[in-house]
């Protein structure tokens, strides 16, 4: 037991390595046996993460679950592993979304079987090393490694236009992360010469102290490759076409990981190893004028689309929006509301790519108009989609709403415009989402194509009522999600704006247990003071 | 008395070279017993030959540790053996010993399966040990001129092929167009000096003043013959059309071996006679190393021969490796030393597969005729997939790593422009390298016929593709054996 738990990380990391090693070997012949093994492995690789959620101490600030070999002591780059709240979410919702993708395909894909599983398994190691890893030339390693597999994932088994859409999205983000590694290099040549010790370690990178002006170089050199990454206006332009050409999959994997790759990076990278750079006024402005841009733009132009899949994609620039609006307001509502916002979007939008994948496996178009009025033959199909487009839109008890609500919180706090605007992104989204659902669900079932499909069958609800059951979780009851972002939040919050907590000290992640740190009560205290934060926001909710 | 020039420690430096002399005159004479069957033979003559070779190295290397030094000088100082000198010479071996692999089964399918190629590879490597540890202008011509030689004959070798023929005639032309200004600037070294010896020289040209016409004017033709051995812009031009002509074979060596062999050359020259001098030759390395990489890069797109394609990337390469140079410190020279050890590795491996690719019935040099690949021969297809990503500069393939290097010597060195272009033609890079991926993983396959493999090519994808992952996944003792050298050089 202390063996597992001194290496879980490793062990949740290898295991979908492992099994692609495995299925290489397997008869391509063996088309089912590769299946269960693909399974079998993304199953158990969910299930060693589990663990992770309850062994996780939501009051340490530090690192968990650490693990640190030396990999190439000449340059100072280590094998080191580690979770603070906010990757620790990202792992999870990672390894619950790589299985839903796998367990999405197995009808949906017959081609190459083989070779599509071990593409998404490593895939899959690529992703959980971004968020695990706590050494920055690793980082580097794992966040190019990921670019390999989802290439071949688009350029295989994607559509029409795959091999457009497969390079497209290879070199936007390896232009943004050429730059990155510029900037990582740069971090790393300053840390060596200001203390002497030659180190890709993360957290001592976080305590540089960096001249203004250069940290601006470096957080742009960031910026183009996290800009990329989630997209923001105007980088956004790889993001639909390599949505609509993947495999459901993909597009779930895309949207709900990959994404939260350049959030990620935000919070992790520029916030806190940049504090000057981002608090910049340019650069808040920046960004949140880019954020803005993309909630509105995202929204709008989701609103004329015909394509299914095409409309989800440019919801997500519009949602992911929201993320980078919150990250910027550089205050406890904001950080948080997107922190969480990153897992919200992965379960909302992954489930989304889901349905359309329901829906085109059985048709094989994605044209809105082809359908109408498919509540009718699809009554559980149609129920769970009217689920996950509330979530979403934002609709109260549900996840979305959670998000964006503390979001727009933070915003207000900061300049009431930004959160007015960032309103009509909410109008737009329940605009875009419920005149799909109407076009698709509702009506007349005049189409002859669609009188005989056949609703969900067990696997296919499998896929989203393990996301379903988040949504109503993070909706319902989100205090457990805020209590673990609340460690990382203050953190980020120091760097940034180090005067914050002496101004407000009731904010959210205030380090109340400092005052109190003497009293064996402190914990309790803390715990009070959460329940009273949900409490408020629960207050204002209603 | 012969011992008044001739001193044990000479004797013991020009082993290696010896022995591969021997074995290449041996190989031309046990070829006139073979009869066409067993002309393999020829092959594990010269293998043998090597590792002769590498046995020697290796106890030169062990006596020198005995003796704790760290440089050994021979022939008055005519050739000096140091920590630099004993890593290219593994380099050239290697890359003779994988090219002689891939050689034989790709010989007999072009019917040229002559004992001469190989020991004409042999005196190849002779040449290139010459540049490595030579520190006089003669030894370093010499060896030049055995090495390019060679292969000017290696390039011609398919007697009855037109393009074959074109480009040993294309690259003799040129290559003794080049040698002659390189040898005008040695002239001109010497005329200054009044020496053949590198160190005297450097410190003869550090006590000229500054601008003096005559250092420019050496400075600038040794390093237009130089650039023009390494295939830098703008004395490229022969390179593509030459790869392209030249049997699968030699290209393959051509690119790895010689090359690497230049730039000891290059190396030895630019540091030690020139190297109080980098104030007048550090814009014009700067102008030579971008031009390079714009155009290797910018031509690759656009090629459909792999060949040309690989050509032209090479060229690319050179560019990047001369940027290890322009910053010219201490990272930057090891990762002149790393990218040159990867890229021996990566190169020689993808144009093994391309190697592969000859059958009788299809030259498989065209981008396309590796198409479907992957439903032919997986394995083949995944490890030129390796290559490939090693190439551009991906990580975790060794490709990287030397990247790595020469990206974080340009920021130490405050050379920020050129690190932005250099990164961001990786990007270039992937796009035409991916078009053959896209050839081979995303198209049907044209006909079934499977690539022709051999023992020799086994083993050659095996030690290429084991080493370009190795070093990749596990850097630590390649860094460690690129940081001797260079500091040796540094000091």
């Amino acid at each position: 037991m202390t063996w597992i738990h001194d290496h879980i990380l490793t062990v949740v990391l290898f295991i979908p390595l492992a099994g692609a090693i495995l299925i290489m070997f397997l008869p391509k012949e063996n088309k089912n046996g590769v299946r269960w093994a693909a399974n079998l492995t993304a199953f158990l690789g969910f299930l060693v993460s589990v663990p992770l959620f309850f062994w996780f101490d939501s009051s340490v600030g530090e690192f968990q679950f650490v693990e640190k070999v030396e990999w190439i002591p000449s340059i100072g780059a280590n094998y080191s592993l580690g979770l603070d709240g906010i990757s620790l979410l990202l792992v999870l919702l990672t390894t619950i979304l790589g299985f839903i993708a796998i367990l999405s395909s197995w009808t949906s894909i017959n081609e190459r079987l083989k070779e599509y599983y071990v593409f998404l398994l490593l895939l899959q190691t690529g992703m959980l090393g971004v968020f695990m890893t706590l050494d920055f030339f690793l980082f580097y390693v794992f966040w190019e490694v990921m670019l390999v597999p989802m290439y071949f994932l688009i350029g295989i088994w994607g559509g029409a236009r795959k091999l457009y859409a497969a390079i497209k999205f290879f070199l936007y983000t390896l232009v943004g992360s050429v730059l990155m590694l510029l900037g990582i290099l740069a971090l790393y040549f300053i840390n060596r010469s200001q203390t002497g010790v030659a180190t890709f370690d993360i957290v001592a990178l976080q305590n540089l102290n960096i001249p203004v002006n250069l940290q601006l170089w470096i957080f742009f050199a960031f910026f183009v490759a996290f800009a990329i990454k989630v997209p923001m206006f105007p980088f956004h332009t790889w993001l639909p076409d390599a949505h609509v050409e993947a495999p459901t999959a993909g597009s779930v994997i895309l949207a709900g990981v990959l994404l939260k790759m350049g959030t990620y990076g935000f919070v992790r990278f520029s916030l806190p190893m940049l504090p000057d750079a981002s608090s910049h006024p340019m650069v808040v402005n920046l960004m949140i004028t880019l954020s803005l841009i993309a909630i509105i733009y995202g929204g709008l132009v989701s609103l004329m689309q015909k394509d299914w899949k095409k409309l989800v994609a440019y919801s997500s620039v519009s949602h992911m929006g929201f993320i980078t609006l919150g990250i910027f307001t550089l205050n406890p509502n904001g950080l948080s509301g997107g922190i969480l916002q990153q897992i919200n979007h992965g379960i909302s939008t992954g489930a989304l790519f889901l349905i359309v994948g329901i829906i085109y496996e059985r048709r094989h178009t994605r044209e809105i108009s082809e359908f109408g009025g498919l509540s009718n033959v699809m009554p559980v199909y149609a129920t769970m989609f009217l689920i996950v487009a509330m979530s979403s839109l934002g609709l109260p008890t549900l996840n979305g709403f959670i998000g964006e609500f503390v979001i727009l919180q933070g915003a207000f706090e900061e300049n009431w415009v930004w959160a007015a605007l960032a309103v009509t992104g909410i109008i737009l989204a329940a605009a875009y989402l419920l005149w799909l659902y109407q076009r698709t669900m509702f009506g007349p079932l005049d189409n002859p194509k669609n009188k005989n499909l056949k609703d969900l069958n067990f696997r296919e609800m499998m896929t989203l009522v393990p996301l379903i059951i988040l949504a109503f979780w993070i909706g319902l009851y989100p205090k457990p999600f805020f209590r673990i972002l609340e460690q990382p939040v203050q953190k980020i919050m120091e760097r940034v704006r180090p005067a914050y907590y002496a101004a407000h000290p009731d904010a959210f992640g205030a380090p109340a247990r400092l005052n109190a740190a003497a009293q064996p009560s402190a914990s309790l205290e803390t715990e009070a003071a959460a329940v009273r934060s949900a409490e408020k926001r629960a207050g204002a909710s209603r | 008395m012969l011992s008044e020039y001739f001193s044990a420690v000479d004797f013991l430096l020009l082993k290696p070279a010896i022995l591969l002399t021997i074995f290449g005159i041996g190989v031309m004479l046990t070829d006139l017993l073979l009869d066409e069957r067993q002309k393999y033979f020829n092959a594990v003559t010269a293998l043998v030959g090597i590792g002769f070779a590498a046995v020697q190295m290796l106890r030169i290397q062990s006596q020198m540790r005995e003796a704790g030094v760290s440089e050994v000088e021979a022939f008055r100082g005519a050739i000096v053996l140091d920590g630099l000198g004993i890593f290219f010479i593994w380099l050239f071996l290697i890359s003779t010993a994988i090219t002689i692999l891939i050689s034989f089964r790709y010989l007999e399918i072009e019917n040229e399966h002559h004992g001469e190629y190989y020991a004409i590879l042999l005196f190849a490597t002779v040449g290139m040990i010459f540049l490595a540890i030579g520190m006089d202008l003669i030894t370093l011509f010499v060896g030049l001129e055995l090495m390019v030689l060679s292969i000017y004959i290696l390039a011609g070798f398919l007697r009855g092929d037109r393009r074959s023929n074109e480009a040993a005639m294309k690259y003799l032309l040129l290559g003794a167009f080049s040698s002659g200004i390189l040898l005008y600037g040695m002239s001109l070294l010497y005329g200054m000096s009044n020496s053949t010896n590198l160190r005297v020289i450097g410190s003869a040209l550090s006590q000229r003043p500054l601008g003096d016409p005559l250092v420019i004017m050496a400075v600038v033709t040794i390093a237009a013959g130089l650039f023009f051995k390494i295939g830098a812009v703008p004395f490229h031009q022969w390179l593509p059309d030459v790869y392209e002509g030249a049997p699968h074979s030699v290209a393959a060596f051509m690119s790895v071996g010689p090359k690497v062999a230049a730039f000891a050359l290059l190396l030895r020259l630019f540091l030690v006679p020139l190297g109080e001098l980098r104030e007048q030759w550090e814009p014009l390395l700067i102008g030579v190393a971008v031009a390079t990489m714009t155009l290797g890069n910018l031509a690759a797109i656009s090629q459909s021969n792999i060949k040309r394609m690989l050509g032209y990337s090479a060229i690319s390469h050179v560019g990047y490796i001369l940027l290890g140079l322009v910053a010219g410190n201490e990272t930057g020279l090891k990762g002149i030393v790393i990218y040159l050890l990867v890229y021996v590795f990566m190169n020689l491996g993808i144009f093994t597969v391309v190697v592969a690719m000859r059958r009788r019935d299809l030259v498989g040099d065209e981008i396309n005729d590796m198409a479907g690949l992957m439903h032919k021969s997986p394995v083949m297809a995944i490890l030129s997939l390796i290559f490939l990503l090693s190439l551009a500069g991906i990580p975790p393939t060794a490709g990287f790593l030397g990247k790595y290097f020469i990206f974080l010597s340009l920021l130490e060195t405050g050379h920020y422009t050129l690190a932005v272009i250099a990164v961001l033609y990786v990007a270039v890079a992937i796009y035409y390298y991916f078009r053959i991926v896209v050839v081979m993983f995303m198209q049907p396959p044209a006909d079934q016929e499977l690539p022709s493999m051999s023992l020799g090519i086994r083993c050659a994808l095996g030690v290429t593709a084991a080493m370009t992952l190795f070093m990749g996944l596990y850097p630590e003792p390649f860094i460690q054996l690129a940081t001797g050298p260079v500091l040796a050089i540094l000091r």
